[in-house]
């Protein structure tokens, strides 16, 4: 039978990757929690006073607070709003050109110098040149996390759909797929990782352009919270904005990780094996 | 379908092809007959990768005539499953019938991969993706079927089902196949037909009349085997 002793030839190629010896939790927890420990104790000895770093008991009493009396939550939904209304604008622009000039010899000509062209430009240099032309409300801050995501967006989703294999589109050819078909089998879907990259890359910048565009003429944020804050000489609550800002880019970096794994489950079967 | 014609299934006149001032196709002739297993056999370099690329229609610098009647497929040396796909998807993909899925699954059962449909197929061994890729290629029910060197990259275990396997398949849905080797024994025991292509030309061109399944010490084949070298440029005395 010629099923049967194929088995006995079965070169399965098993790639291992090796784990690395993590060291217990408990221990890697230590040295975090000592520091802990250390500025509480400086804190509460006035070696360190609250007008340079609160204590970490009087953040956490005024988290508390803050979130009871909705100043943090209000904030957390304005900022939100901005990085997502910012993120989905940039990568609607930033995708949208990448598959015109990715599937098209001329979107390419017509598209890819000038994108190349604004890449080049200092991100955080636009902020004047906003203000100008979109006044201080909400327009220049989404303005500014749009224009960030949309070129990691562009050139990975654009590399992405270049370096397709150029055999798995012969054999598109093959199983006679139409142009929308091989698109949709073979291109968009090779082109998918390299777009992930660009992802999680245009998410970084999106956080990193929403604190700066909120360090601008906010009233109303984080950003706003923080500003304020300083005027005051509140350290904890600064401390506690940048905490924030911190946790929804690992919550956002998380979230895009899980669709990772979702969405490239064909290659995680083949490392995880 | 009705009874078919067992007229050609392809007809190559004057098949010529160039990359810069290199030709490597200088004017090949060839007929394929519906249901004939016929085996292209050549050195590396030797353009018969070229020729099977023309009659899959992947190759649109040739000059000649070129005519193909009915349905292509191909398999190709590596299997070139579309990583992103299961299994089943891969040999649906682009199946114009009724129910792809169906066909799908009795072409995988037809390989002895009944169970695999759901595997992606970075998971398969070499000889499952390969079985998978001739799955692919059978479910689009070929007139001609172009093998290139779709075993070269096997195990010799392997490589000795996968043979059994094709020509099962071949009995049993009679497509012309043209199967693209340099592996002499392999043409030799598959093949109705075997050509050598030298020089941009077919320069042999002779019937292989021994009943399947064939052993190789054969003498009809042992003496085919030393005319096909010297085809091939090697003398027989060199062989061990």
């Amino acid at each position: 039978m010629s099923t049967s002793s194929l088995d006995l030839a079965r070169p399965r190629a098993r790639i291992r990757l090796p784990r690395p010896r993590l060291p217990r939790a408990g221990a890697r927890l230590l040295s975090p929690l000592v520091l802990l420990a250390v500025w509480q104790l400086a804190g509460s000895t006035g070696i360190l006073p609250d007008r340079l770093l609160a204590a970490p008991d009087t953040i956490a009493a005024t988290a508390v607070e803050l979130i009871r009396d909705g100043t943090l939550p209000e904030a957390i939904g304005v900022s939100l709003r901005r990085a997502l209304v910012g993120f989905a604008l940039g990568a609607a622009v930033g995708v949208g050109l990448a598959l015109v000039a990715g599937l098209s010899r001329f979107g390419e000509n017509a598209l890819d110098p000038p994108m190349q062209m604004l890449r080049a430009l200092p991100l955080f240099g636009l902020i004047p040149l906003f203000i100008l032309w979109f006044g201080i409300g909400e327009t220049p801050k989404v303005a500014i996390v749009a224009f960030g995501v949309a070129f990691p967006l562009y050139l990975n989703t654009f590399a992405g759909i270049r370096g397709v294999d150029g055999k798995l589109a012969e054999v598109g050819q093959v199983l006679r797929l139409g142009r929308a078909a091989l698109v949709r089998h073979i291109v968009l879907p090779g082109a998918l990782p390299q777009t992930l990259v660009g992802l999680r890359q245009s998410l970084g910048i999106a956080w990193l352009a929403l604190i700066v565009a909120e360090q601008i003429n906010a009233s109303s944020g984080l950003g706003f919270m923080i500003n304020d804050a300083r005027e005051f000489l509140r350290t904890d609550i600064v401390v506690l904005g940048l905490l924030v800002y911190a946790l929804l880019g690992l919550v956002t970096d998380a979230l895009v990780r899980s669709a990772e794994r979702r969405a490239l489950a064909w290659r995680r079967g083949f490392l995880a094996r | 379908m009705a009874t078919r014609l067992s007229g050609p299934v392809t007809r190559v006149e004057g098949l010529t092809r160039r990359f810069g001032d290199r030709t490597v196709l200088d004017g090949v002739d060839l007929e394929i007959r519906r249901g004939e297993f016929v085996a292209l056999l050549g050195r590396s370099g030797s353009g018969k990768s070229t020729l099977l690329r023309a009659l899959a229609g992947l190759d649109s610098g040739t000059g000649g005539r070129l005519a193909v009647e009915g349905t292509v497929a191909v398999a190709f040396q590596e299997p070139r499953l579309v990583p992103w796909k299961r299994v089943a998807a891969n040999v649906a993909l682009g199946l114009d019938v009724p129910d792809p899925a169906a066909a799908a699954r009795a072409a995988l059962a037809e390989v002895g991969l009944a169970d695999h449909g759901r595997a992606w197929p970075l998971t398969l061994s070499g000889g499952e993706a390969q079985r998978a890729s001739l799955a692919r290629a059978l479910v689009r029910r070929p007139d001609l079927l172009l093998l290139d060197e779709p075993f070269s990259a096997l195990d010799a275990l392997t490589r000795i089902t996968i043979h059994r396997l094709v020509l099962e398949l071949w009995a049993r849905h009679r497509p012309g196949i043209l199967l693209v080797t340099h592996d002499v024994d392999e043409a030799l025991l598959l093949a109705d037909r075997v050509l050598v292509l030298a020089d941009g030309r077919i320069t042999h061109d002779s019937r292989v009349d021994v009943a399947r399944p064939r052993h190789r010490d054969h003498p009809e084949l042992l003496a085919l085997r030393a005319a096909l070298l010297t085809a091939l440029g090697v003398t027989p005395e060199e062989t061990p």
